[in-house]
């Protein structure tokens, strides 16, 4: 306990460095901004940053992309609530009470609870990982790769049948992902799988390419000549977005619970942040006692949502850093930045890298309160900002995407792989399919291969050796009962047709 | 019908792929393979009743929109090879905004010409990237 408070002393050492202090700040305006700007998330902005990290020391390095990871919510929620605008999936909940806030005249108000949400929900998160990410590494140190394989495979499982959708097919995009990751040379035989005789290919295909292709090249395609302009006329000021204390005391208890919730999605690996807000959202209506309010502008229907939202975000970082398990795409895309860097996440990061681990806790704090002092005066801007149109907007995009992919090997061949995959992330798109998966699938590909084929040497090949060890059978008991229940809901879907349609929103 | 069509053949290819490979670096792949088969016919074996949500409206054909974006990356990939990366700039950034039927030619001509002035500025000038400015290839 006090060791912990001990090491966070330490890590803001790290963090109000100048320089690491300058990156974070950096990453988290360029958060902001790509997060208000429609059409952009995380994902895109932290891909199209990372080749820039590959000259960085990694401290800073982590600190900035972190910084775009909650930036970027920051500015998410701004678009959900002035305009309509769910650019992210996550605040697509946001907009339903947010958005008719806003047509009240009331849209500054909701923006200041959502900040005040978001900051009280991150702290809360921090918290629970300074305390808790020591106690996880004690239990981590014991787990041998049977265990590890079987963690890897709940949260493939979880990320799959979780993420918007129907699960079969994140299942179906999870193992496609797998599939991707395993193009390159195989690390125990030196064999070259899936090359189809391109030597460019033995190195792996380029994460930076893939995920740009999937999750930047992708969406323009979905959304050209789609998004349309909106907004004119709208206008925030500072003063607006002091809540009163009765909409305070509204807010607070929604909020309370929107961070839990959060917070035990963060813990689970493999739960996206969409399915996150909306279990938030739904709670608080149905616990509600006025839940007709909710859709025409209930102000806990922001709240709850926004703060679920950031305290994830916080805990989402826990298994990642701790075990090496990333939970989210992004999780994935911080995990494969750590790695190129030549840091293996895992219990032993906090010991062997203990600057990177409580320097990046403690610019979390910082970062955070940074956002605040960002976001109350710039508001205008930001309002502003979102009136750029989308023409505009996505063919400079574009060209930073280009750019990027290049500039991670100086070489065009990643380019390509961005078209393709940019092609048929648009296909996958419009068929319904998630494609969130198969970045996941794709960085745990490599390590769930390598610790399925230790464990297997280990057990001189029984396959039963997943069940014979308790923690690892326990979390294969529960990745067995996760498709179980998936199998029995689509059956009771099948009889009962109507209770198709859960999923809120469009 | 002819989307899930589309869906299961994706399916087969990556399952031949896979049963392709040797036993010894081959067996994650081949079991992978074999799951996305499984998986796939799964798929469409309960895709039947959900046909009648596929919108057929929301996915408006963008031809236009959909050809520009992807030949303004192939070209980028070409004139970044034999012209450099000033030409490759303008053409990307030219040719993906004519793709999007609000512009005219007058506002993608001018977008373009500011960002290759950003590009020369921010990563030939500043960030040194190694991509000449032109080229032959």
């Amino acid at each position: 306990m006090l060791q912990s408070l001990h090491d966070l002393w330490y890590g803001f050492s790290i963090a109000l460095q100048p320089s690491n202090l300058m990156w974070s700040f950096f990453g988290v305006l360029i958060g902001n901004l790509i997060g208000v700007l429609p059409g952009l998330g995380a994902l895109s902005a932290i891909s199209m940053l990372m080749p820039l990290t590959y000259a960085m020391h990694p401290v800073p390095a982590i600190l900035m992309l972190a910084g775009i990871f909650y930036g970027s919510q920051y500015g998410g929620a701004i678009g959900a609530i002035l305009l309509n605008l769910p650019s992210h999936p996550p605040h697509a909940v946001t907009c339903l009470d947010g958005f008719p806030l806003t047509k009240q005249g009331k849209g500054g108000t909701a923006l200041g609870i959502a900040m005040i949400a978001s900051i009280f929900a991150a702290s809360f998160g921090i918290t629970v990982m300074v305390f808790a990410s020591p106690l996880l590494v004690k239990i981590a140190f014991k787990l041998g790769p049977a265990e590890i394989f079987s963690i890897m495979l709940l949260g493939l499982l979880a990320g799959g049948t979780m993420a918007r959708g129907a699960p079969l097919k994140g299942i179906a995009m999870t193992l496609l992902g797998l599939l991707i990751g395993l193009v390159g040379t195989d690390v125990n035989s030196g064999v070259f799988r899936f090359t189809f005789g391109l030597p460019e290919l033995a190195d792996r295909i380029e994460l930076v390419a893939l995920a740009l292709g999937l999750f930047g090249v992708a969406d323009f395609l979905r959304n050209v000549n789609r998004i349309q302009a909106v907004g004119g006329g709208l206008r925030v000021r500072f003063r607006d977005m002091w809540p009163s204390k009765a909409e305070l005391k509204q807010a607070f208890l929604p909020m309370l619970r929107g961070t839990l919730v959060g917070t035990l999605f963060g813990a689970m690996p493999g739960t996206g942040p969409t399915i996150t807000t909306f279990v938030a959202y739904g709670l608080e209506r149905k616990i509600s006692k006025t839940p007709w309010r909710f859709g025409a502008g209930a102000i806990e229907g922001v709240a709850s949502p926004e703060a679920a939202s950031h305290s994830k975000t916080q805990v989402d970082f826990i298994p990642t850093m701790s075990l090496g398990i990333p939970g989210d795409p992004v999780m994935a895309l911080i995990l494969g930045t750590l790695l190129i860097q030549g840091i293996q996440p895992g219990p032993q990061l906090i010991s062997e890298h203990a600057d990177l681990f409580w320097g990046l806790i403690a610019s979390f704090w910082v970062g955070n309160i940074l956002l605040v002092l960002l976001n109350v005066p710039l508001i205008g801007l930001w309002v502003r900002l979102l009136r750029i149109p989308y023409r505009f907007m996505f063919p400079c995009a574009l060209f930073f995407i280009a750019i990027g992919i290049y500039s991670t090997n100086n070489s065009l061949f990643e380019v390509n792989e961005a078209i393709l995959f940019g092609i048929v992330g648009a296909i996958l798109l419009a068929l319904d399919f998630p494609v969130a998966p198969i970045l996941l699938g794709y960085v745990l590909g490599p390590l769930l291969e390598e610790n399925f084929r230790r464990s297997l040497v280990l057990s001189h090949g029984d396959l039963l050796v997943f069940f014979g060890r308790p923690i690892s059978a326990a979390i294969m008991i529960v990745s067995l009962l996760i498709v179980g229940v998936q199998v029995f809901s689509a059956l009771r879907a099948r009889v009962r047709p109507s209770a198709v349609n859960v999923h809120a929103g469009h | 019908m002819i989307v899930l069509g589309l869906a299961a053949a994706v399916q087969g290819r990556a399952y031949s792929f896979g049963a392709l490979q040797r036993p010894g670096p081959g067996f994650f792949p081949v079991v992978l393979g074999v799951l996305l088969g499984l998986v796939g016919v799964a798929i469409v074996a309960t895709a039947q009743p959900m046909a009648s949500s596929i919108d057929e409206g929301r996915y408006s054909r963008e031809w236009r929109g959909w050809g520009c974006i992807t030949l303004s990356l192939v070209l980028f990939v070409l004139l970044g090879k034999y012209g450099g990366l000033l030409p490759a700039t303008f053409v990307i950034v030219f040719v993906s905004a004519l793709g999007d039927r609000r512009n005219t030619v007058k506002d993608a001509l001018t977008l373009a010409l500011a960002m290759t002035t950003i590009c020369v500025l921010v990563f030939w000038w500043a960030l040194k990237l190694q991509f000449p400015l032109f080229t032959r290839g």
